[in-house]
């Protein structure tokens, strides 16, 4: 093998850990200012031009702020756990395609880490992984609310991970392949979200919860757990925490723009003219740097309107819910693809995205019932 | 309530959040270059007061010092003359001390002052990096004087200002 084909790796990996690490940056910067306009305030507007450099200054400060380490806790552990918690949110992105290719000194340079055949089985094993640093860090703690928090996540992620994993089925479904790459190109002609929008909206759903964003923020509720898993960090090791958190936020906005929403790719109307990847490749990393802004803005809007759900609910609501709603939506979506390809008649696609609305009304539905039968005192 | 009411009632939070995203202005104030205007009745630093021809109110009678709860005020008094005049009447206050750190920003000591010399002002931006900061002394704490004549102490007429307490303009008031 070719020493630049080494070189070539590791630097594309480097520089996807760079943006990682300046997207989670500036992500807290966007999140507080997005926050900050929608409750009527300015938000950190002072260090640099319009608060610029704000990451900057958190960054010092988190550096030479002092690092408590408890004396009960299981010190390997402890210390083990936030870096469990990175790396996981970090190598995540290696198989997201972020363009097309491109030429330099003569070699044609892709914009992915790695091109994977497997590529959505490896996000969903990364994304389980990632649940580990979480609770090791509240067991490690010794402390109460640490290990409830911990707790909770675990099995908050590990309910919603199912769901998660039928949303990458009826993705891999669509692009009849589990390639990333195959995924976004069959998206060519019509986004997955257009075909199968209640498989997309389930999906952001879902990704709030793998996330631990708000209202399934459960793992770190602060009026009831203090901060939950990471009550016992300070300094750079809350920082590795906050830093996987909001990494994670970015990376799961890339998966869900390149299952559903057609990844790097243009809007399927413009896919003949001159907006087109196809045409230029650095609008590859342009329109999935905006896909990624607008699904993060949907995050923060979230956070800003909705209160946190209680626990069970949360449950509940992921085993009876979302559960069968994605079992049924995947088999909606496969029997549509079958019924197109065996009858050849292309138009059938489009019973998919109907049968798929009403399947999420009927879920609507039954909510209402479950939540009025409780009203009313009946079991 | 309809089956969709719960759907309906969360896009309505949505679309509130992102209403006042998209058109109201913010409320905040820029402090340290923008700054918010004090109530009325604020009760801030005090001053010390002059009358309109800048002899001081203060009169150094101590109402202020015995009426103050936290006992931050500390008053001297001496004698006025008509060369050396600092106030109207018999005596002026020659100390005139307030503790910060002890200040409990009451009022009474506007209260009980007899020619409404001490007021409590509008200016709350009050830090120190030294306690002995905190003790503010009469220089500090009196009102400037627009001219340089009027400056005190100054040399006056004679037989002028005997009267340490204005003569009460209107007894009903």
């Amino acid at each position: 093998m070719d020493w630049t084909i080494w070189l070539e790796w590791i630097l594309k990996g480097l520089i996807l850990c760079l943006i990682l690490l300046t997207g989670f940056a500036y992500l807290t910067l966007y999140e507080r200012r997005a926050l900050a306009r929608i409750q009527v305030r300015v938000g950190p507007n002072r260090v640099g031009p319009q608060g610029l450099l704000q990451p900057v200054a958190e960054a010092v400060k988190l550096i030479f702020k002092e690092e408590l380490t408890p004396a009960k806790v299981y010190k390997v552990i402890f210390i083990l756990a936030p870096v469990l918690t990175v790396v996981p949110s970090l190598i995540i992105a290696a198989v997201i395609p972020l363009g097309t290719s491109f030429n330099l000194f003569g070699r044609t340079i892709t914009l992915y880490v790695a091109d994977l055949n497997v590529g959505v089985l490896y996000l969903t094993s990364i994304a389980s992984i990632a649940v580990y640093g979480i609770v090791l860090a509240g067991w490690s703690s010794n402390n109460k609310y640490a290990m409830l928090g911990g707790i909770r996540s675990s099995a908050q992620m590990i309910s919603y991970e199912l769901s998660l994993g039928l949303c990458f089925v009826i993705a891999i479904i669509m692009g009849n392949s589990m390639n990333l790459n195959e995924i976004v190109n069959a998206q060519k002609d019509m986004w997955f979200a257009v075909i199968q929008p209640a498989g997309a909206l389930v999906f952001m759903i879902v990704t709030l919860a793998e996330v631990n964003r708000a209202p399934f923020d459960m793992p770190e509720a602060e009026q009831e757990l203090t901060a939950g898993y990471h009550a016992e960090y300070s300094g750079m090791k809350f920082a590795l925490f906050f830093m996987a958190e909001y990494q994670k936020m970015i990376v799961i906005s890339m998966i869900a723009a390149t299952l559903f929403f057609g990844g790097y790719r243009e809007f399927w109307f413009l896919k003949d003219t001159i907006f087109s990847v196809d045409r230029f490749w650095f609008l590859g990393p342009v329109y999935m740097l905006l896909k990624v802004v607008v699904l993060l803005f949907f995050m923060i809007w979230i956070r800003a309107t909705w209160p946190r759900i209680r626990y069970d609910r949360l449950m509940a609501f992921g085993w009876k819910v979302l559960l069968p709603l994605s079992l049924v939506l995947a088999f909606v979506t496969a029997v549509g693809i079958l019924l197109a390809q065996e009858l050849n008649n292309p138009m059938i696609i489009w019973g998919i995205p109907a049968v798929s609305i009403a399947c999420l009304l009927a879920a609507v539905a039954f909510i209402y019932r479950d939540l009025r039968r409780k009203a009313h005192g009946r079991v | 309530m309809g089956v969709f009411d719960p759907i309906i009632e969360l896009s309505k939070g949505l679309g509130e959040t992102l209403r006042s995203f998209l058109t109201e202005k913010t409320v905040t104030y820029q402090y340290p270059e923008e700054k918010r205007p004090v109530r009325p009745r604020f009760r801030g630093r005090h001053v010390l007061k002059r009358y309109d021809n800048g002899l001081e109110k203060c009169i150094g009678c101590s109402l202020c010092a015995a009426a103050c709860p936290a006992d931050a005020i500390f008053v001297e008094a001496s004698e006025n003359t008509d060369e050396k005049r600092f106030s109207p009447g018999e005596r002026y206050a020659s100390t005139y001390e307030i503790n910060m750190l002890r200040c409990i920003y009451c009022g009474f000591c506007e209260d009980a002052c007899p020619t409404e010399a001490i007021v409590l002002g509008d200016n709350y931006e009050l830090s120190f990096t030294d306690r002995r900061d905190a003790i503010y002394n009469k220089e500090m704490l009196l009102e400037p004087v627009p001219t340089e004549q009027m400056l005190t102490p100054r040399k006056v007429e004679p037989g002028v200002f005997k009267r340490s307490v204005p003569a009460m303009q209107d007894p009903t008031d």
